[in-house]
């Protein structure tokens, strides 16, 4: 059985099916659909982060600009939201190429021009200036595409989408040429590998994943001010769930979301006093003992992690 | 295995500045098909950077570099291995996280080979590594490392190849050993240019030397002629040679 249906046989598809079948039996539905959005955004930071290296402190610019673009052409051109979920996801591209220019750093330096970068849209969309367009600060409110069941649907469907391109990562040349440039991009090139090319296409496509997810959490919420779609929260889970469960692979990341974002929601209700506590202790642990995530306790034993 | 063809690189007249440092001043040799170069010179005499410059990674100031009659210049290192350019690197540098086999299988499959592409198993027998083939790079020693950084640069199918230092560090065995593969690979009508140190590895590959000096050529010839050059024993082996 080639590893490709392999891993969508066994991971992908139990997953998907187990979020499809949860609405009916647990009620925060809310709390699902979030499980599912940082699912979403966890493999987003596993493409480019994983495949390439670039650490994308600013992820939820795409987020943030996804969530606007649904919002702006429901609001002016009452557009379906299907429409304008797909819509999203080309805002997320088109900043991407914007941005990039900001491939040419490096390490902390590209982590930090992309959290700037991610301000600047922030403050670009929050301008009271351009009320009349993104209605400023003073938030947007969408009750006209107000479905959750539907939205929640469009939310599996982007989380299928990412998830195939992630296994198609994992199995394919061009996954493990990624990782070839991620290693050593001057040797890649001297693979034959066009380092740019590899670099920008690894780009669009998480900037793709994030744009699709803000555009779905944007149908999902219907009513959300600028703090609310560009909050740095979105940038810093997605990228501690992906790294505590382990980058490159399929599973590191969908470990992280359940177990991060799970005590996350058990510890921060219940008793709020001890949450930041733990979970500090929880990432300290990780970064001094497993940098490479959880994946790295079977990886450790030569066991093959997909 | 004197060569009769016509050179496939031409080096003319390159300089390679750093600053206020001319790391290449004017450097012009050639190199035909089925021949091995020599690259000799102390350290910081330019080899590598002329390495450097013909396989893509340095912008030249000036002069030109042409492979196969065509310019270099401004064109991309991948592109170059895909016209059929490739090289080793002093110090290797696999793909640390990947298995050598998956090292290898990103050059086969990006490298556009002109002619088929070497068989993968072969490439692992030919130069040892199938002991290893599943592991990670990192686990290799620094001779497989080495020998990995070459099999790379063969599943390219290179017409013109630039080893630079690949016999640094290897035992007395595995020298004679080496020394044989590249002098096949020259006999298939590879171009190879050899930068070392090593001076009786030098002689026994090479059909002749360029002797560099400050980024420059100063003897082109047999190795064993150019030892009989005071300037060569001057600056190359250094003053006490020269009395």
């Amino acid at each position: 059985m080639p590893s490709a249906f392999k891993h969508t046989l066994f991971i992908v598809a139990p997953l998907l099916a187990v979020f499809a079948v949860l609405p009916g039996v647990y009620e925060n539905h809310l709390l699902l659909f979030n499980f599912v959005i940082f699912l979403i955004l966890a493999q987003g930071v596993n493409i480019i982060y994983g495949f390439t290296g670039y650490l994308p402190f600013g992820y939820v610019g795409f987020f943030g600009a996804g969530a606007y673009g649904f919002a702006i052409l429901v609001m002016h051109y009452q557009a379906p939201a299907v429409i304008a979920v797909l819509a999203a996801g080309l805002v997320g591209v088109a900043l991407g190429l914007l941005l990039t220019p900001l491939l040419r750093l490096s390490g902390a330096y590209f982590a930090i021009a992309n959290l700037a970068a991610s301000l600047a849209v922030l403050h670009f969309v929050a301008n009271p200036a351009l009320e009349n367009i993104t209605r400023g600060p003073y938030g947007v409110s969408l009750t006209g595409t107000f479905n959750p069941t539907l939205a929640y649907s469009a939310a599996l469907a982007v989380l299928a989408l990412t998830l195939g391109a992630v296994v198609f990562l994992k199995n394919s040349g061009f996954g493990l040429a990624l990782q070839a440039v991620r290693e050593d991009a001057v040797s890649a090139s001297m693979a034959g590998v066009n380092v740019v090319r590899m670099r920008v296409i690894a780009w669009l496509a998480s900037a793709l994943v994030a744009g699709l997810a803000g555009g779905v959490y944007a149908w999902y919420v219907s009513v959300f001010y600028p703090d609310n779609v560009f909050s740095g929260d979105f940038s810093i889970f997605a990228i501690v769930f992906a790294l505590f469960g382990g980058v490159a692979t399929i599973s590191g990341p969908i470990v992280g979301v359940i177990i991060l974002y799970g005590i996350y929601n058990l510890i921060g209700f219940t008793t709020p006093q001890y949450f930041q506590l733990i979970y500090g202790l929880l990432i300290m642990g990780l970064v001094l003992f497993l940098p490479a995530g959880l994946v790295s306790l079977a990886t450790r034993r030569g066991w093959h992690v997909p | 295995m004197s060569p009769e063809s016509a050179p496939i690189l031409n080096v003319s007249n390159v300089v390679k500045r750093f600053g206020g440092f001319h790391a290449l001043d004017g450097l012009s040799f050639h190199c035909a098909p089925g021949e091995i170069l020599g690259l000799v010179g102390p350290n910081g005499s330019g080899k590598t950077t002329a390495i450097n410059v013909i396989s893509g990674l340095y912008a030249p100031d000036g002069g030109e570099v042409t492979f196969d009659g065509a310019s270099l210049g401004g064109v991309a290192s991948h592109r170059l291995v895909h016209r059929g350019i490739n090289r080793t690197f002093q110090i290797p540098k696999p793909f640390l996280s990947l298995t050598v086999r998956q090292n290898i299988a990103v050059a086969l499959a990006y490298g556009r080979a002109a002619v088929a592409p070497p068989e993968m198993a072969a490439l692992l027998d030919e130069y040892r590594l199938a002991d290893v083939a599943d592991r990670p790079a990192a686990d290799l020693n620094n001779a497989q490392q080495k020998m990995l950084d070459l099999v790379r640069a063969l599943a390219t199918r290179p017409r013109l190849l630039l080893l630079d230092e690949l016999a640094a560090g290897l035992n007395p065995a595995e020298l004679d050993w080496i020394a044989e593969r590249i002098k096949a690979l020259a006999q298939g009508g590879m171009a190879i240019i050899v930068v070392e140190h090593l001076m009786g590895f030098i002689e026994h590959i090479t059909d002749r030397v360029i002797v560099m000096n400050a980024g420059k050529e100063i003897f082109e010839g047999k190795l064993a002629v150019a030892v009989q050059v005071p300037q060569v024993i001057e600056v190359f082996l250094g003053g006490e040679h020269a009395a």
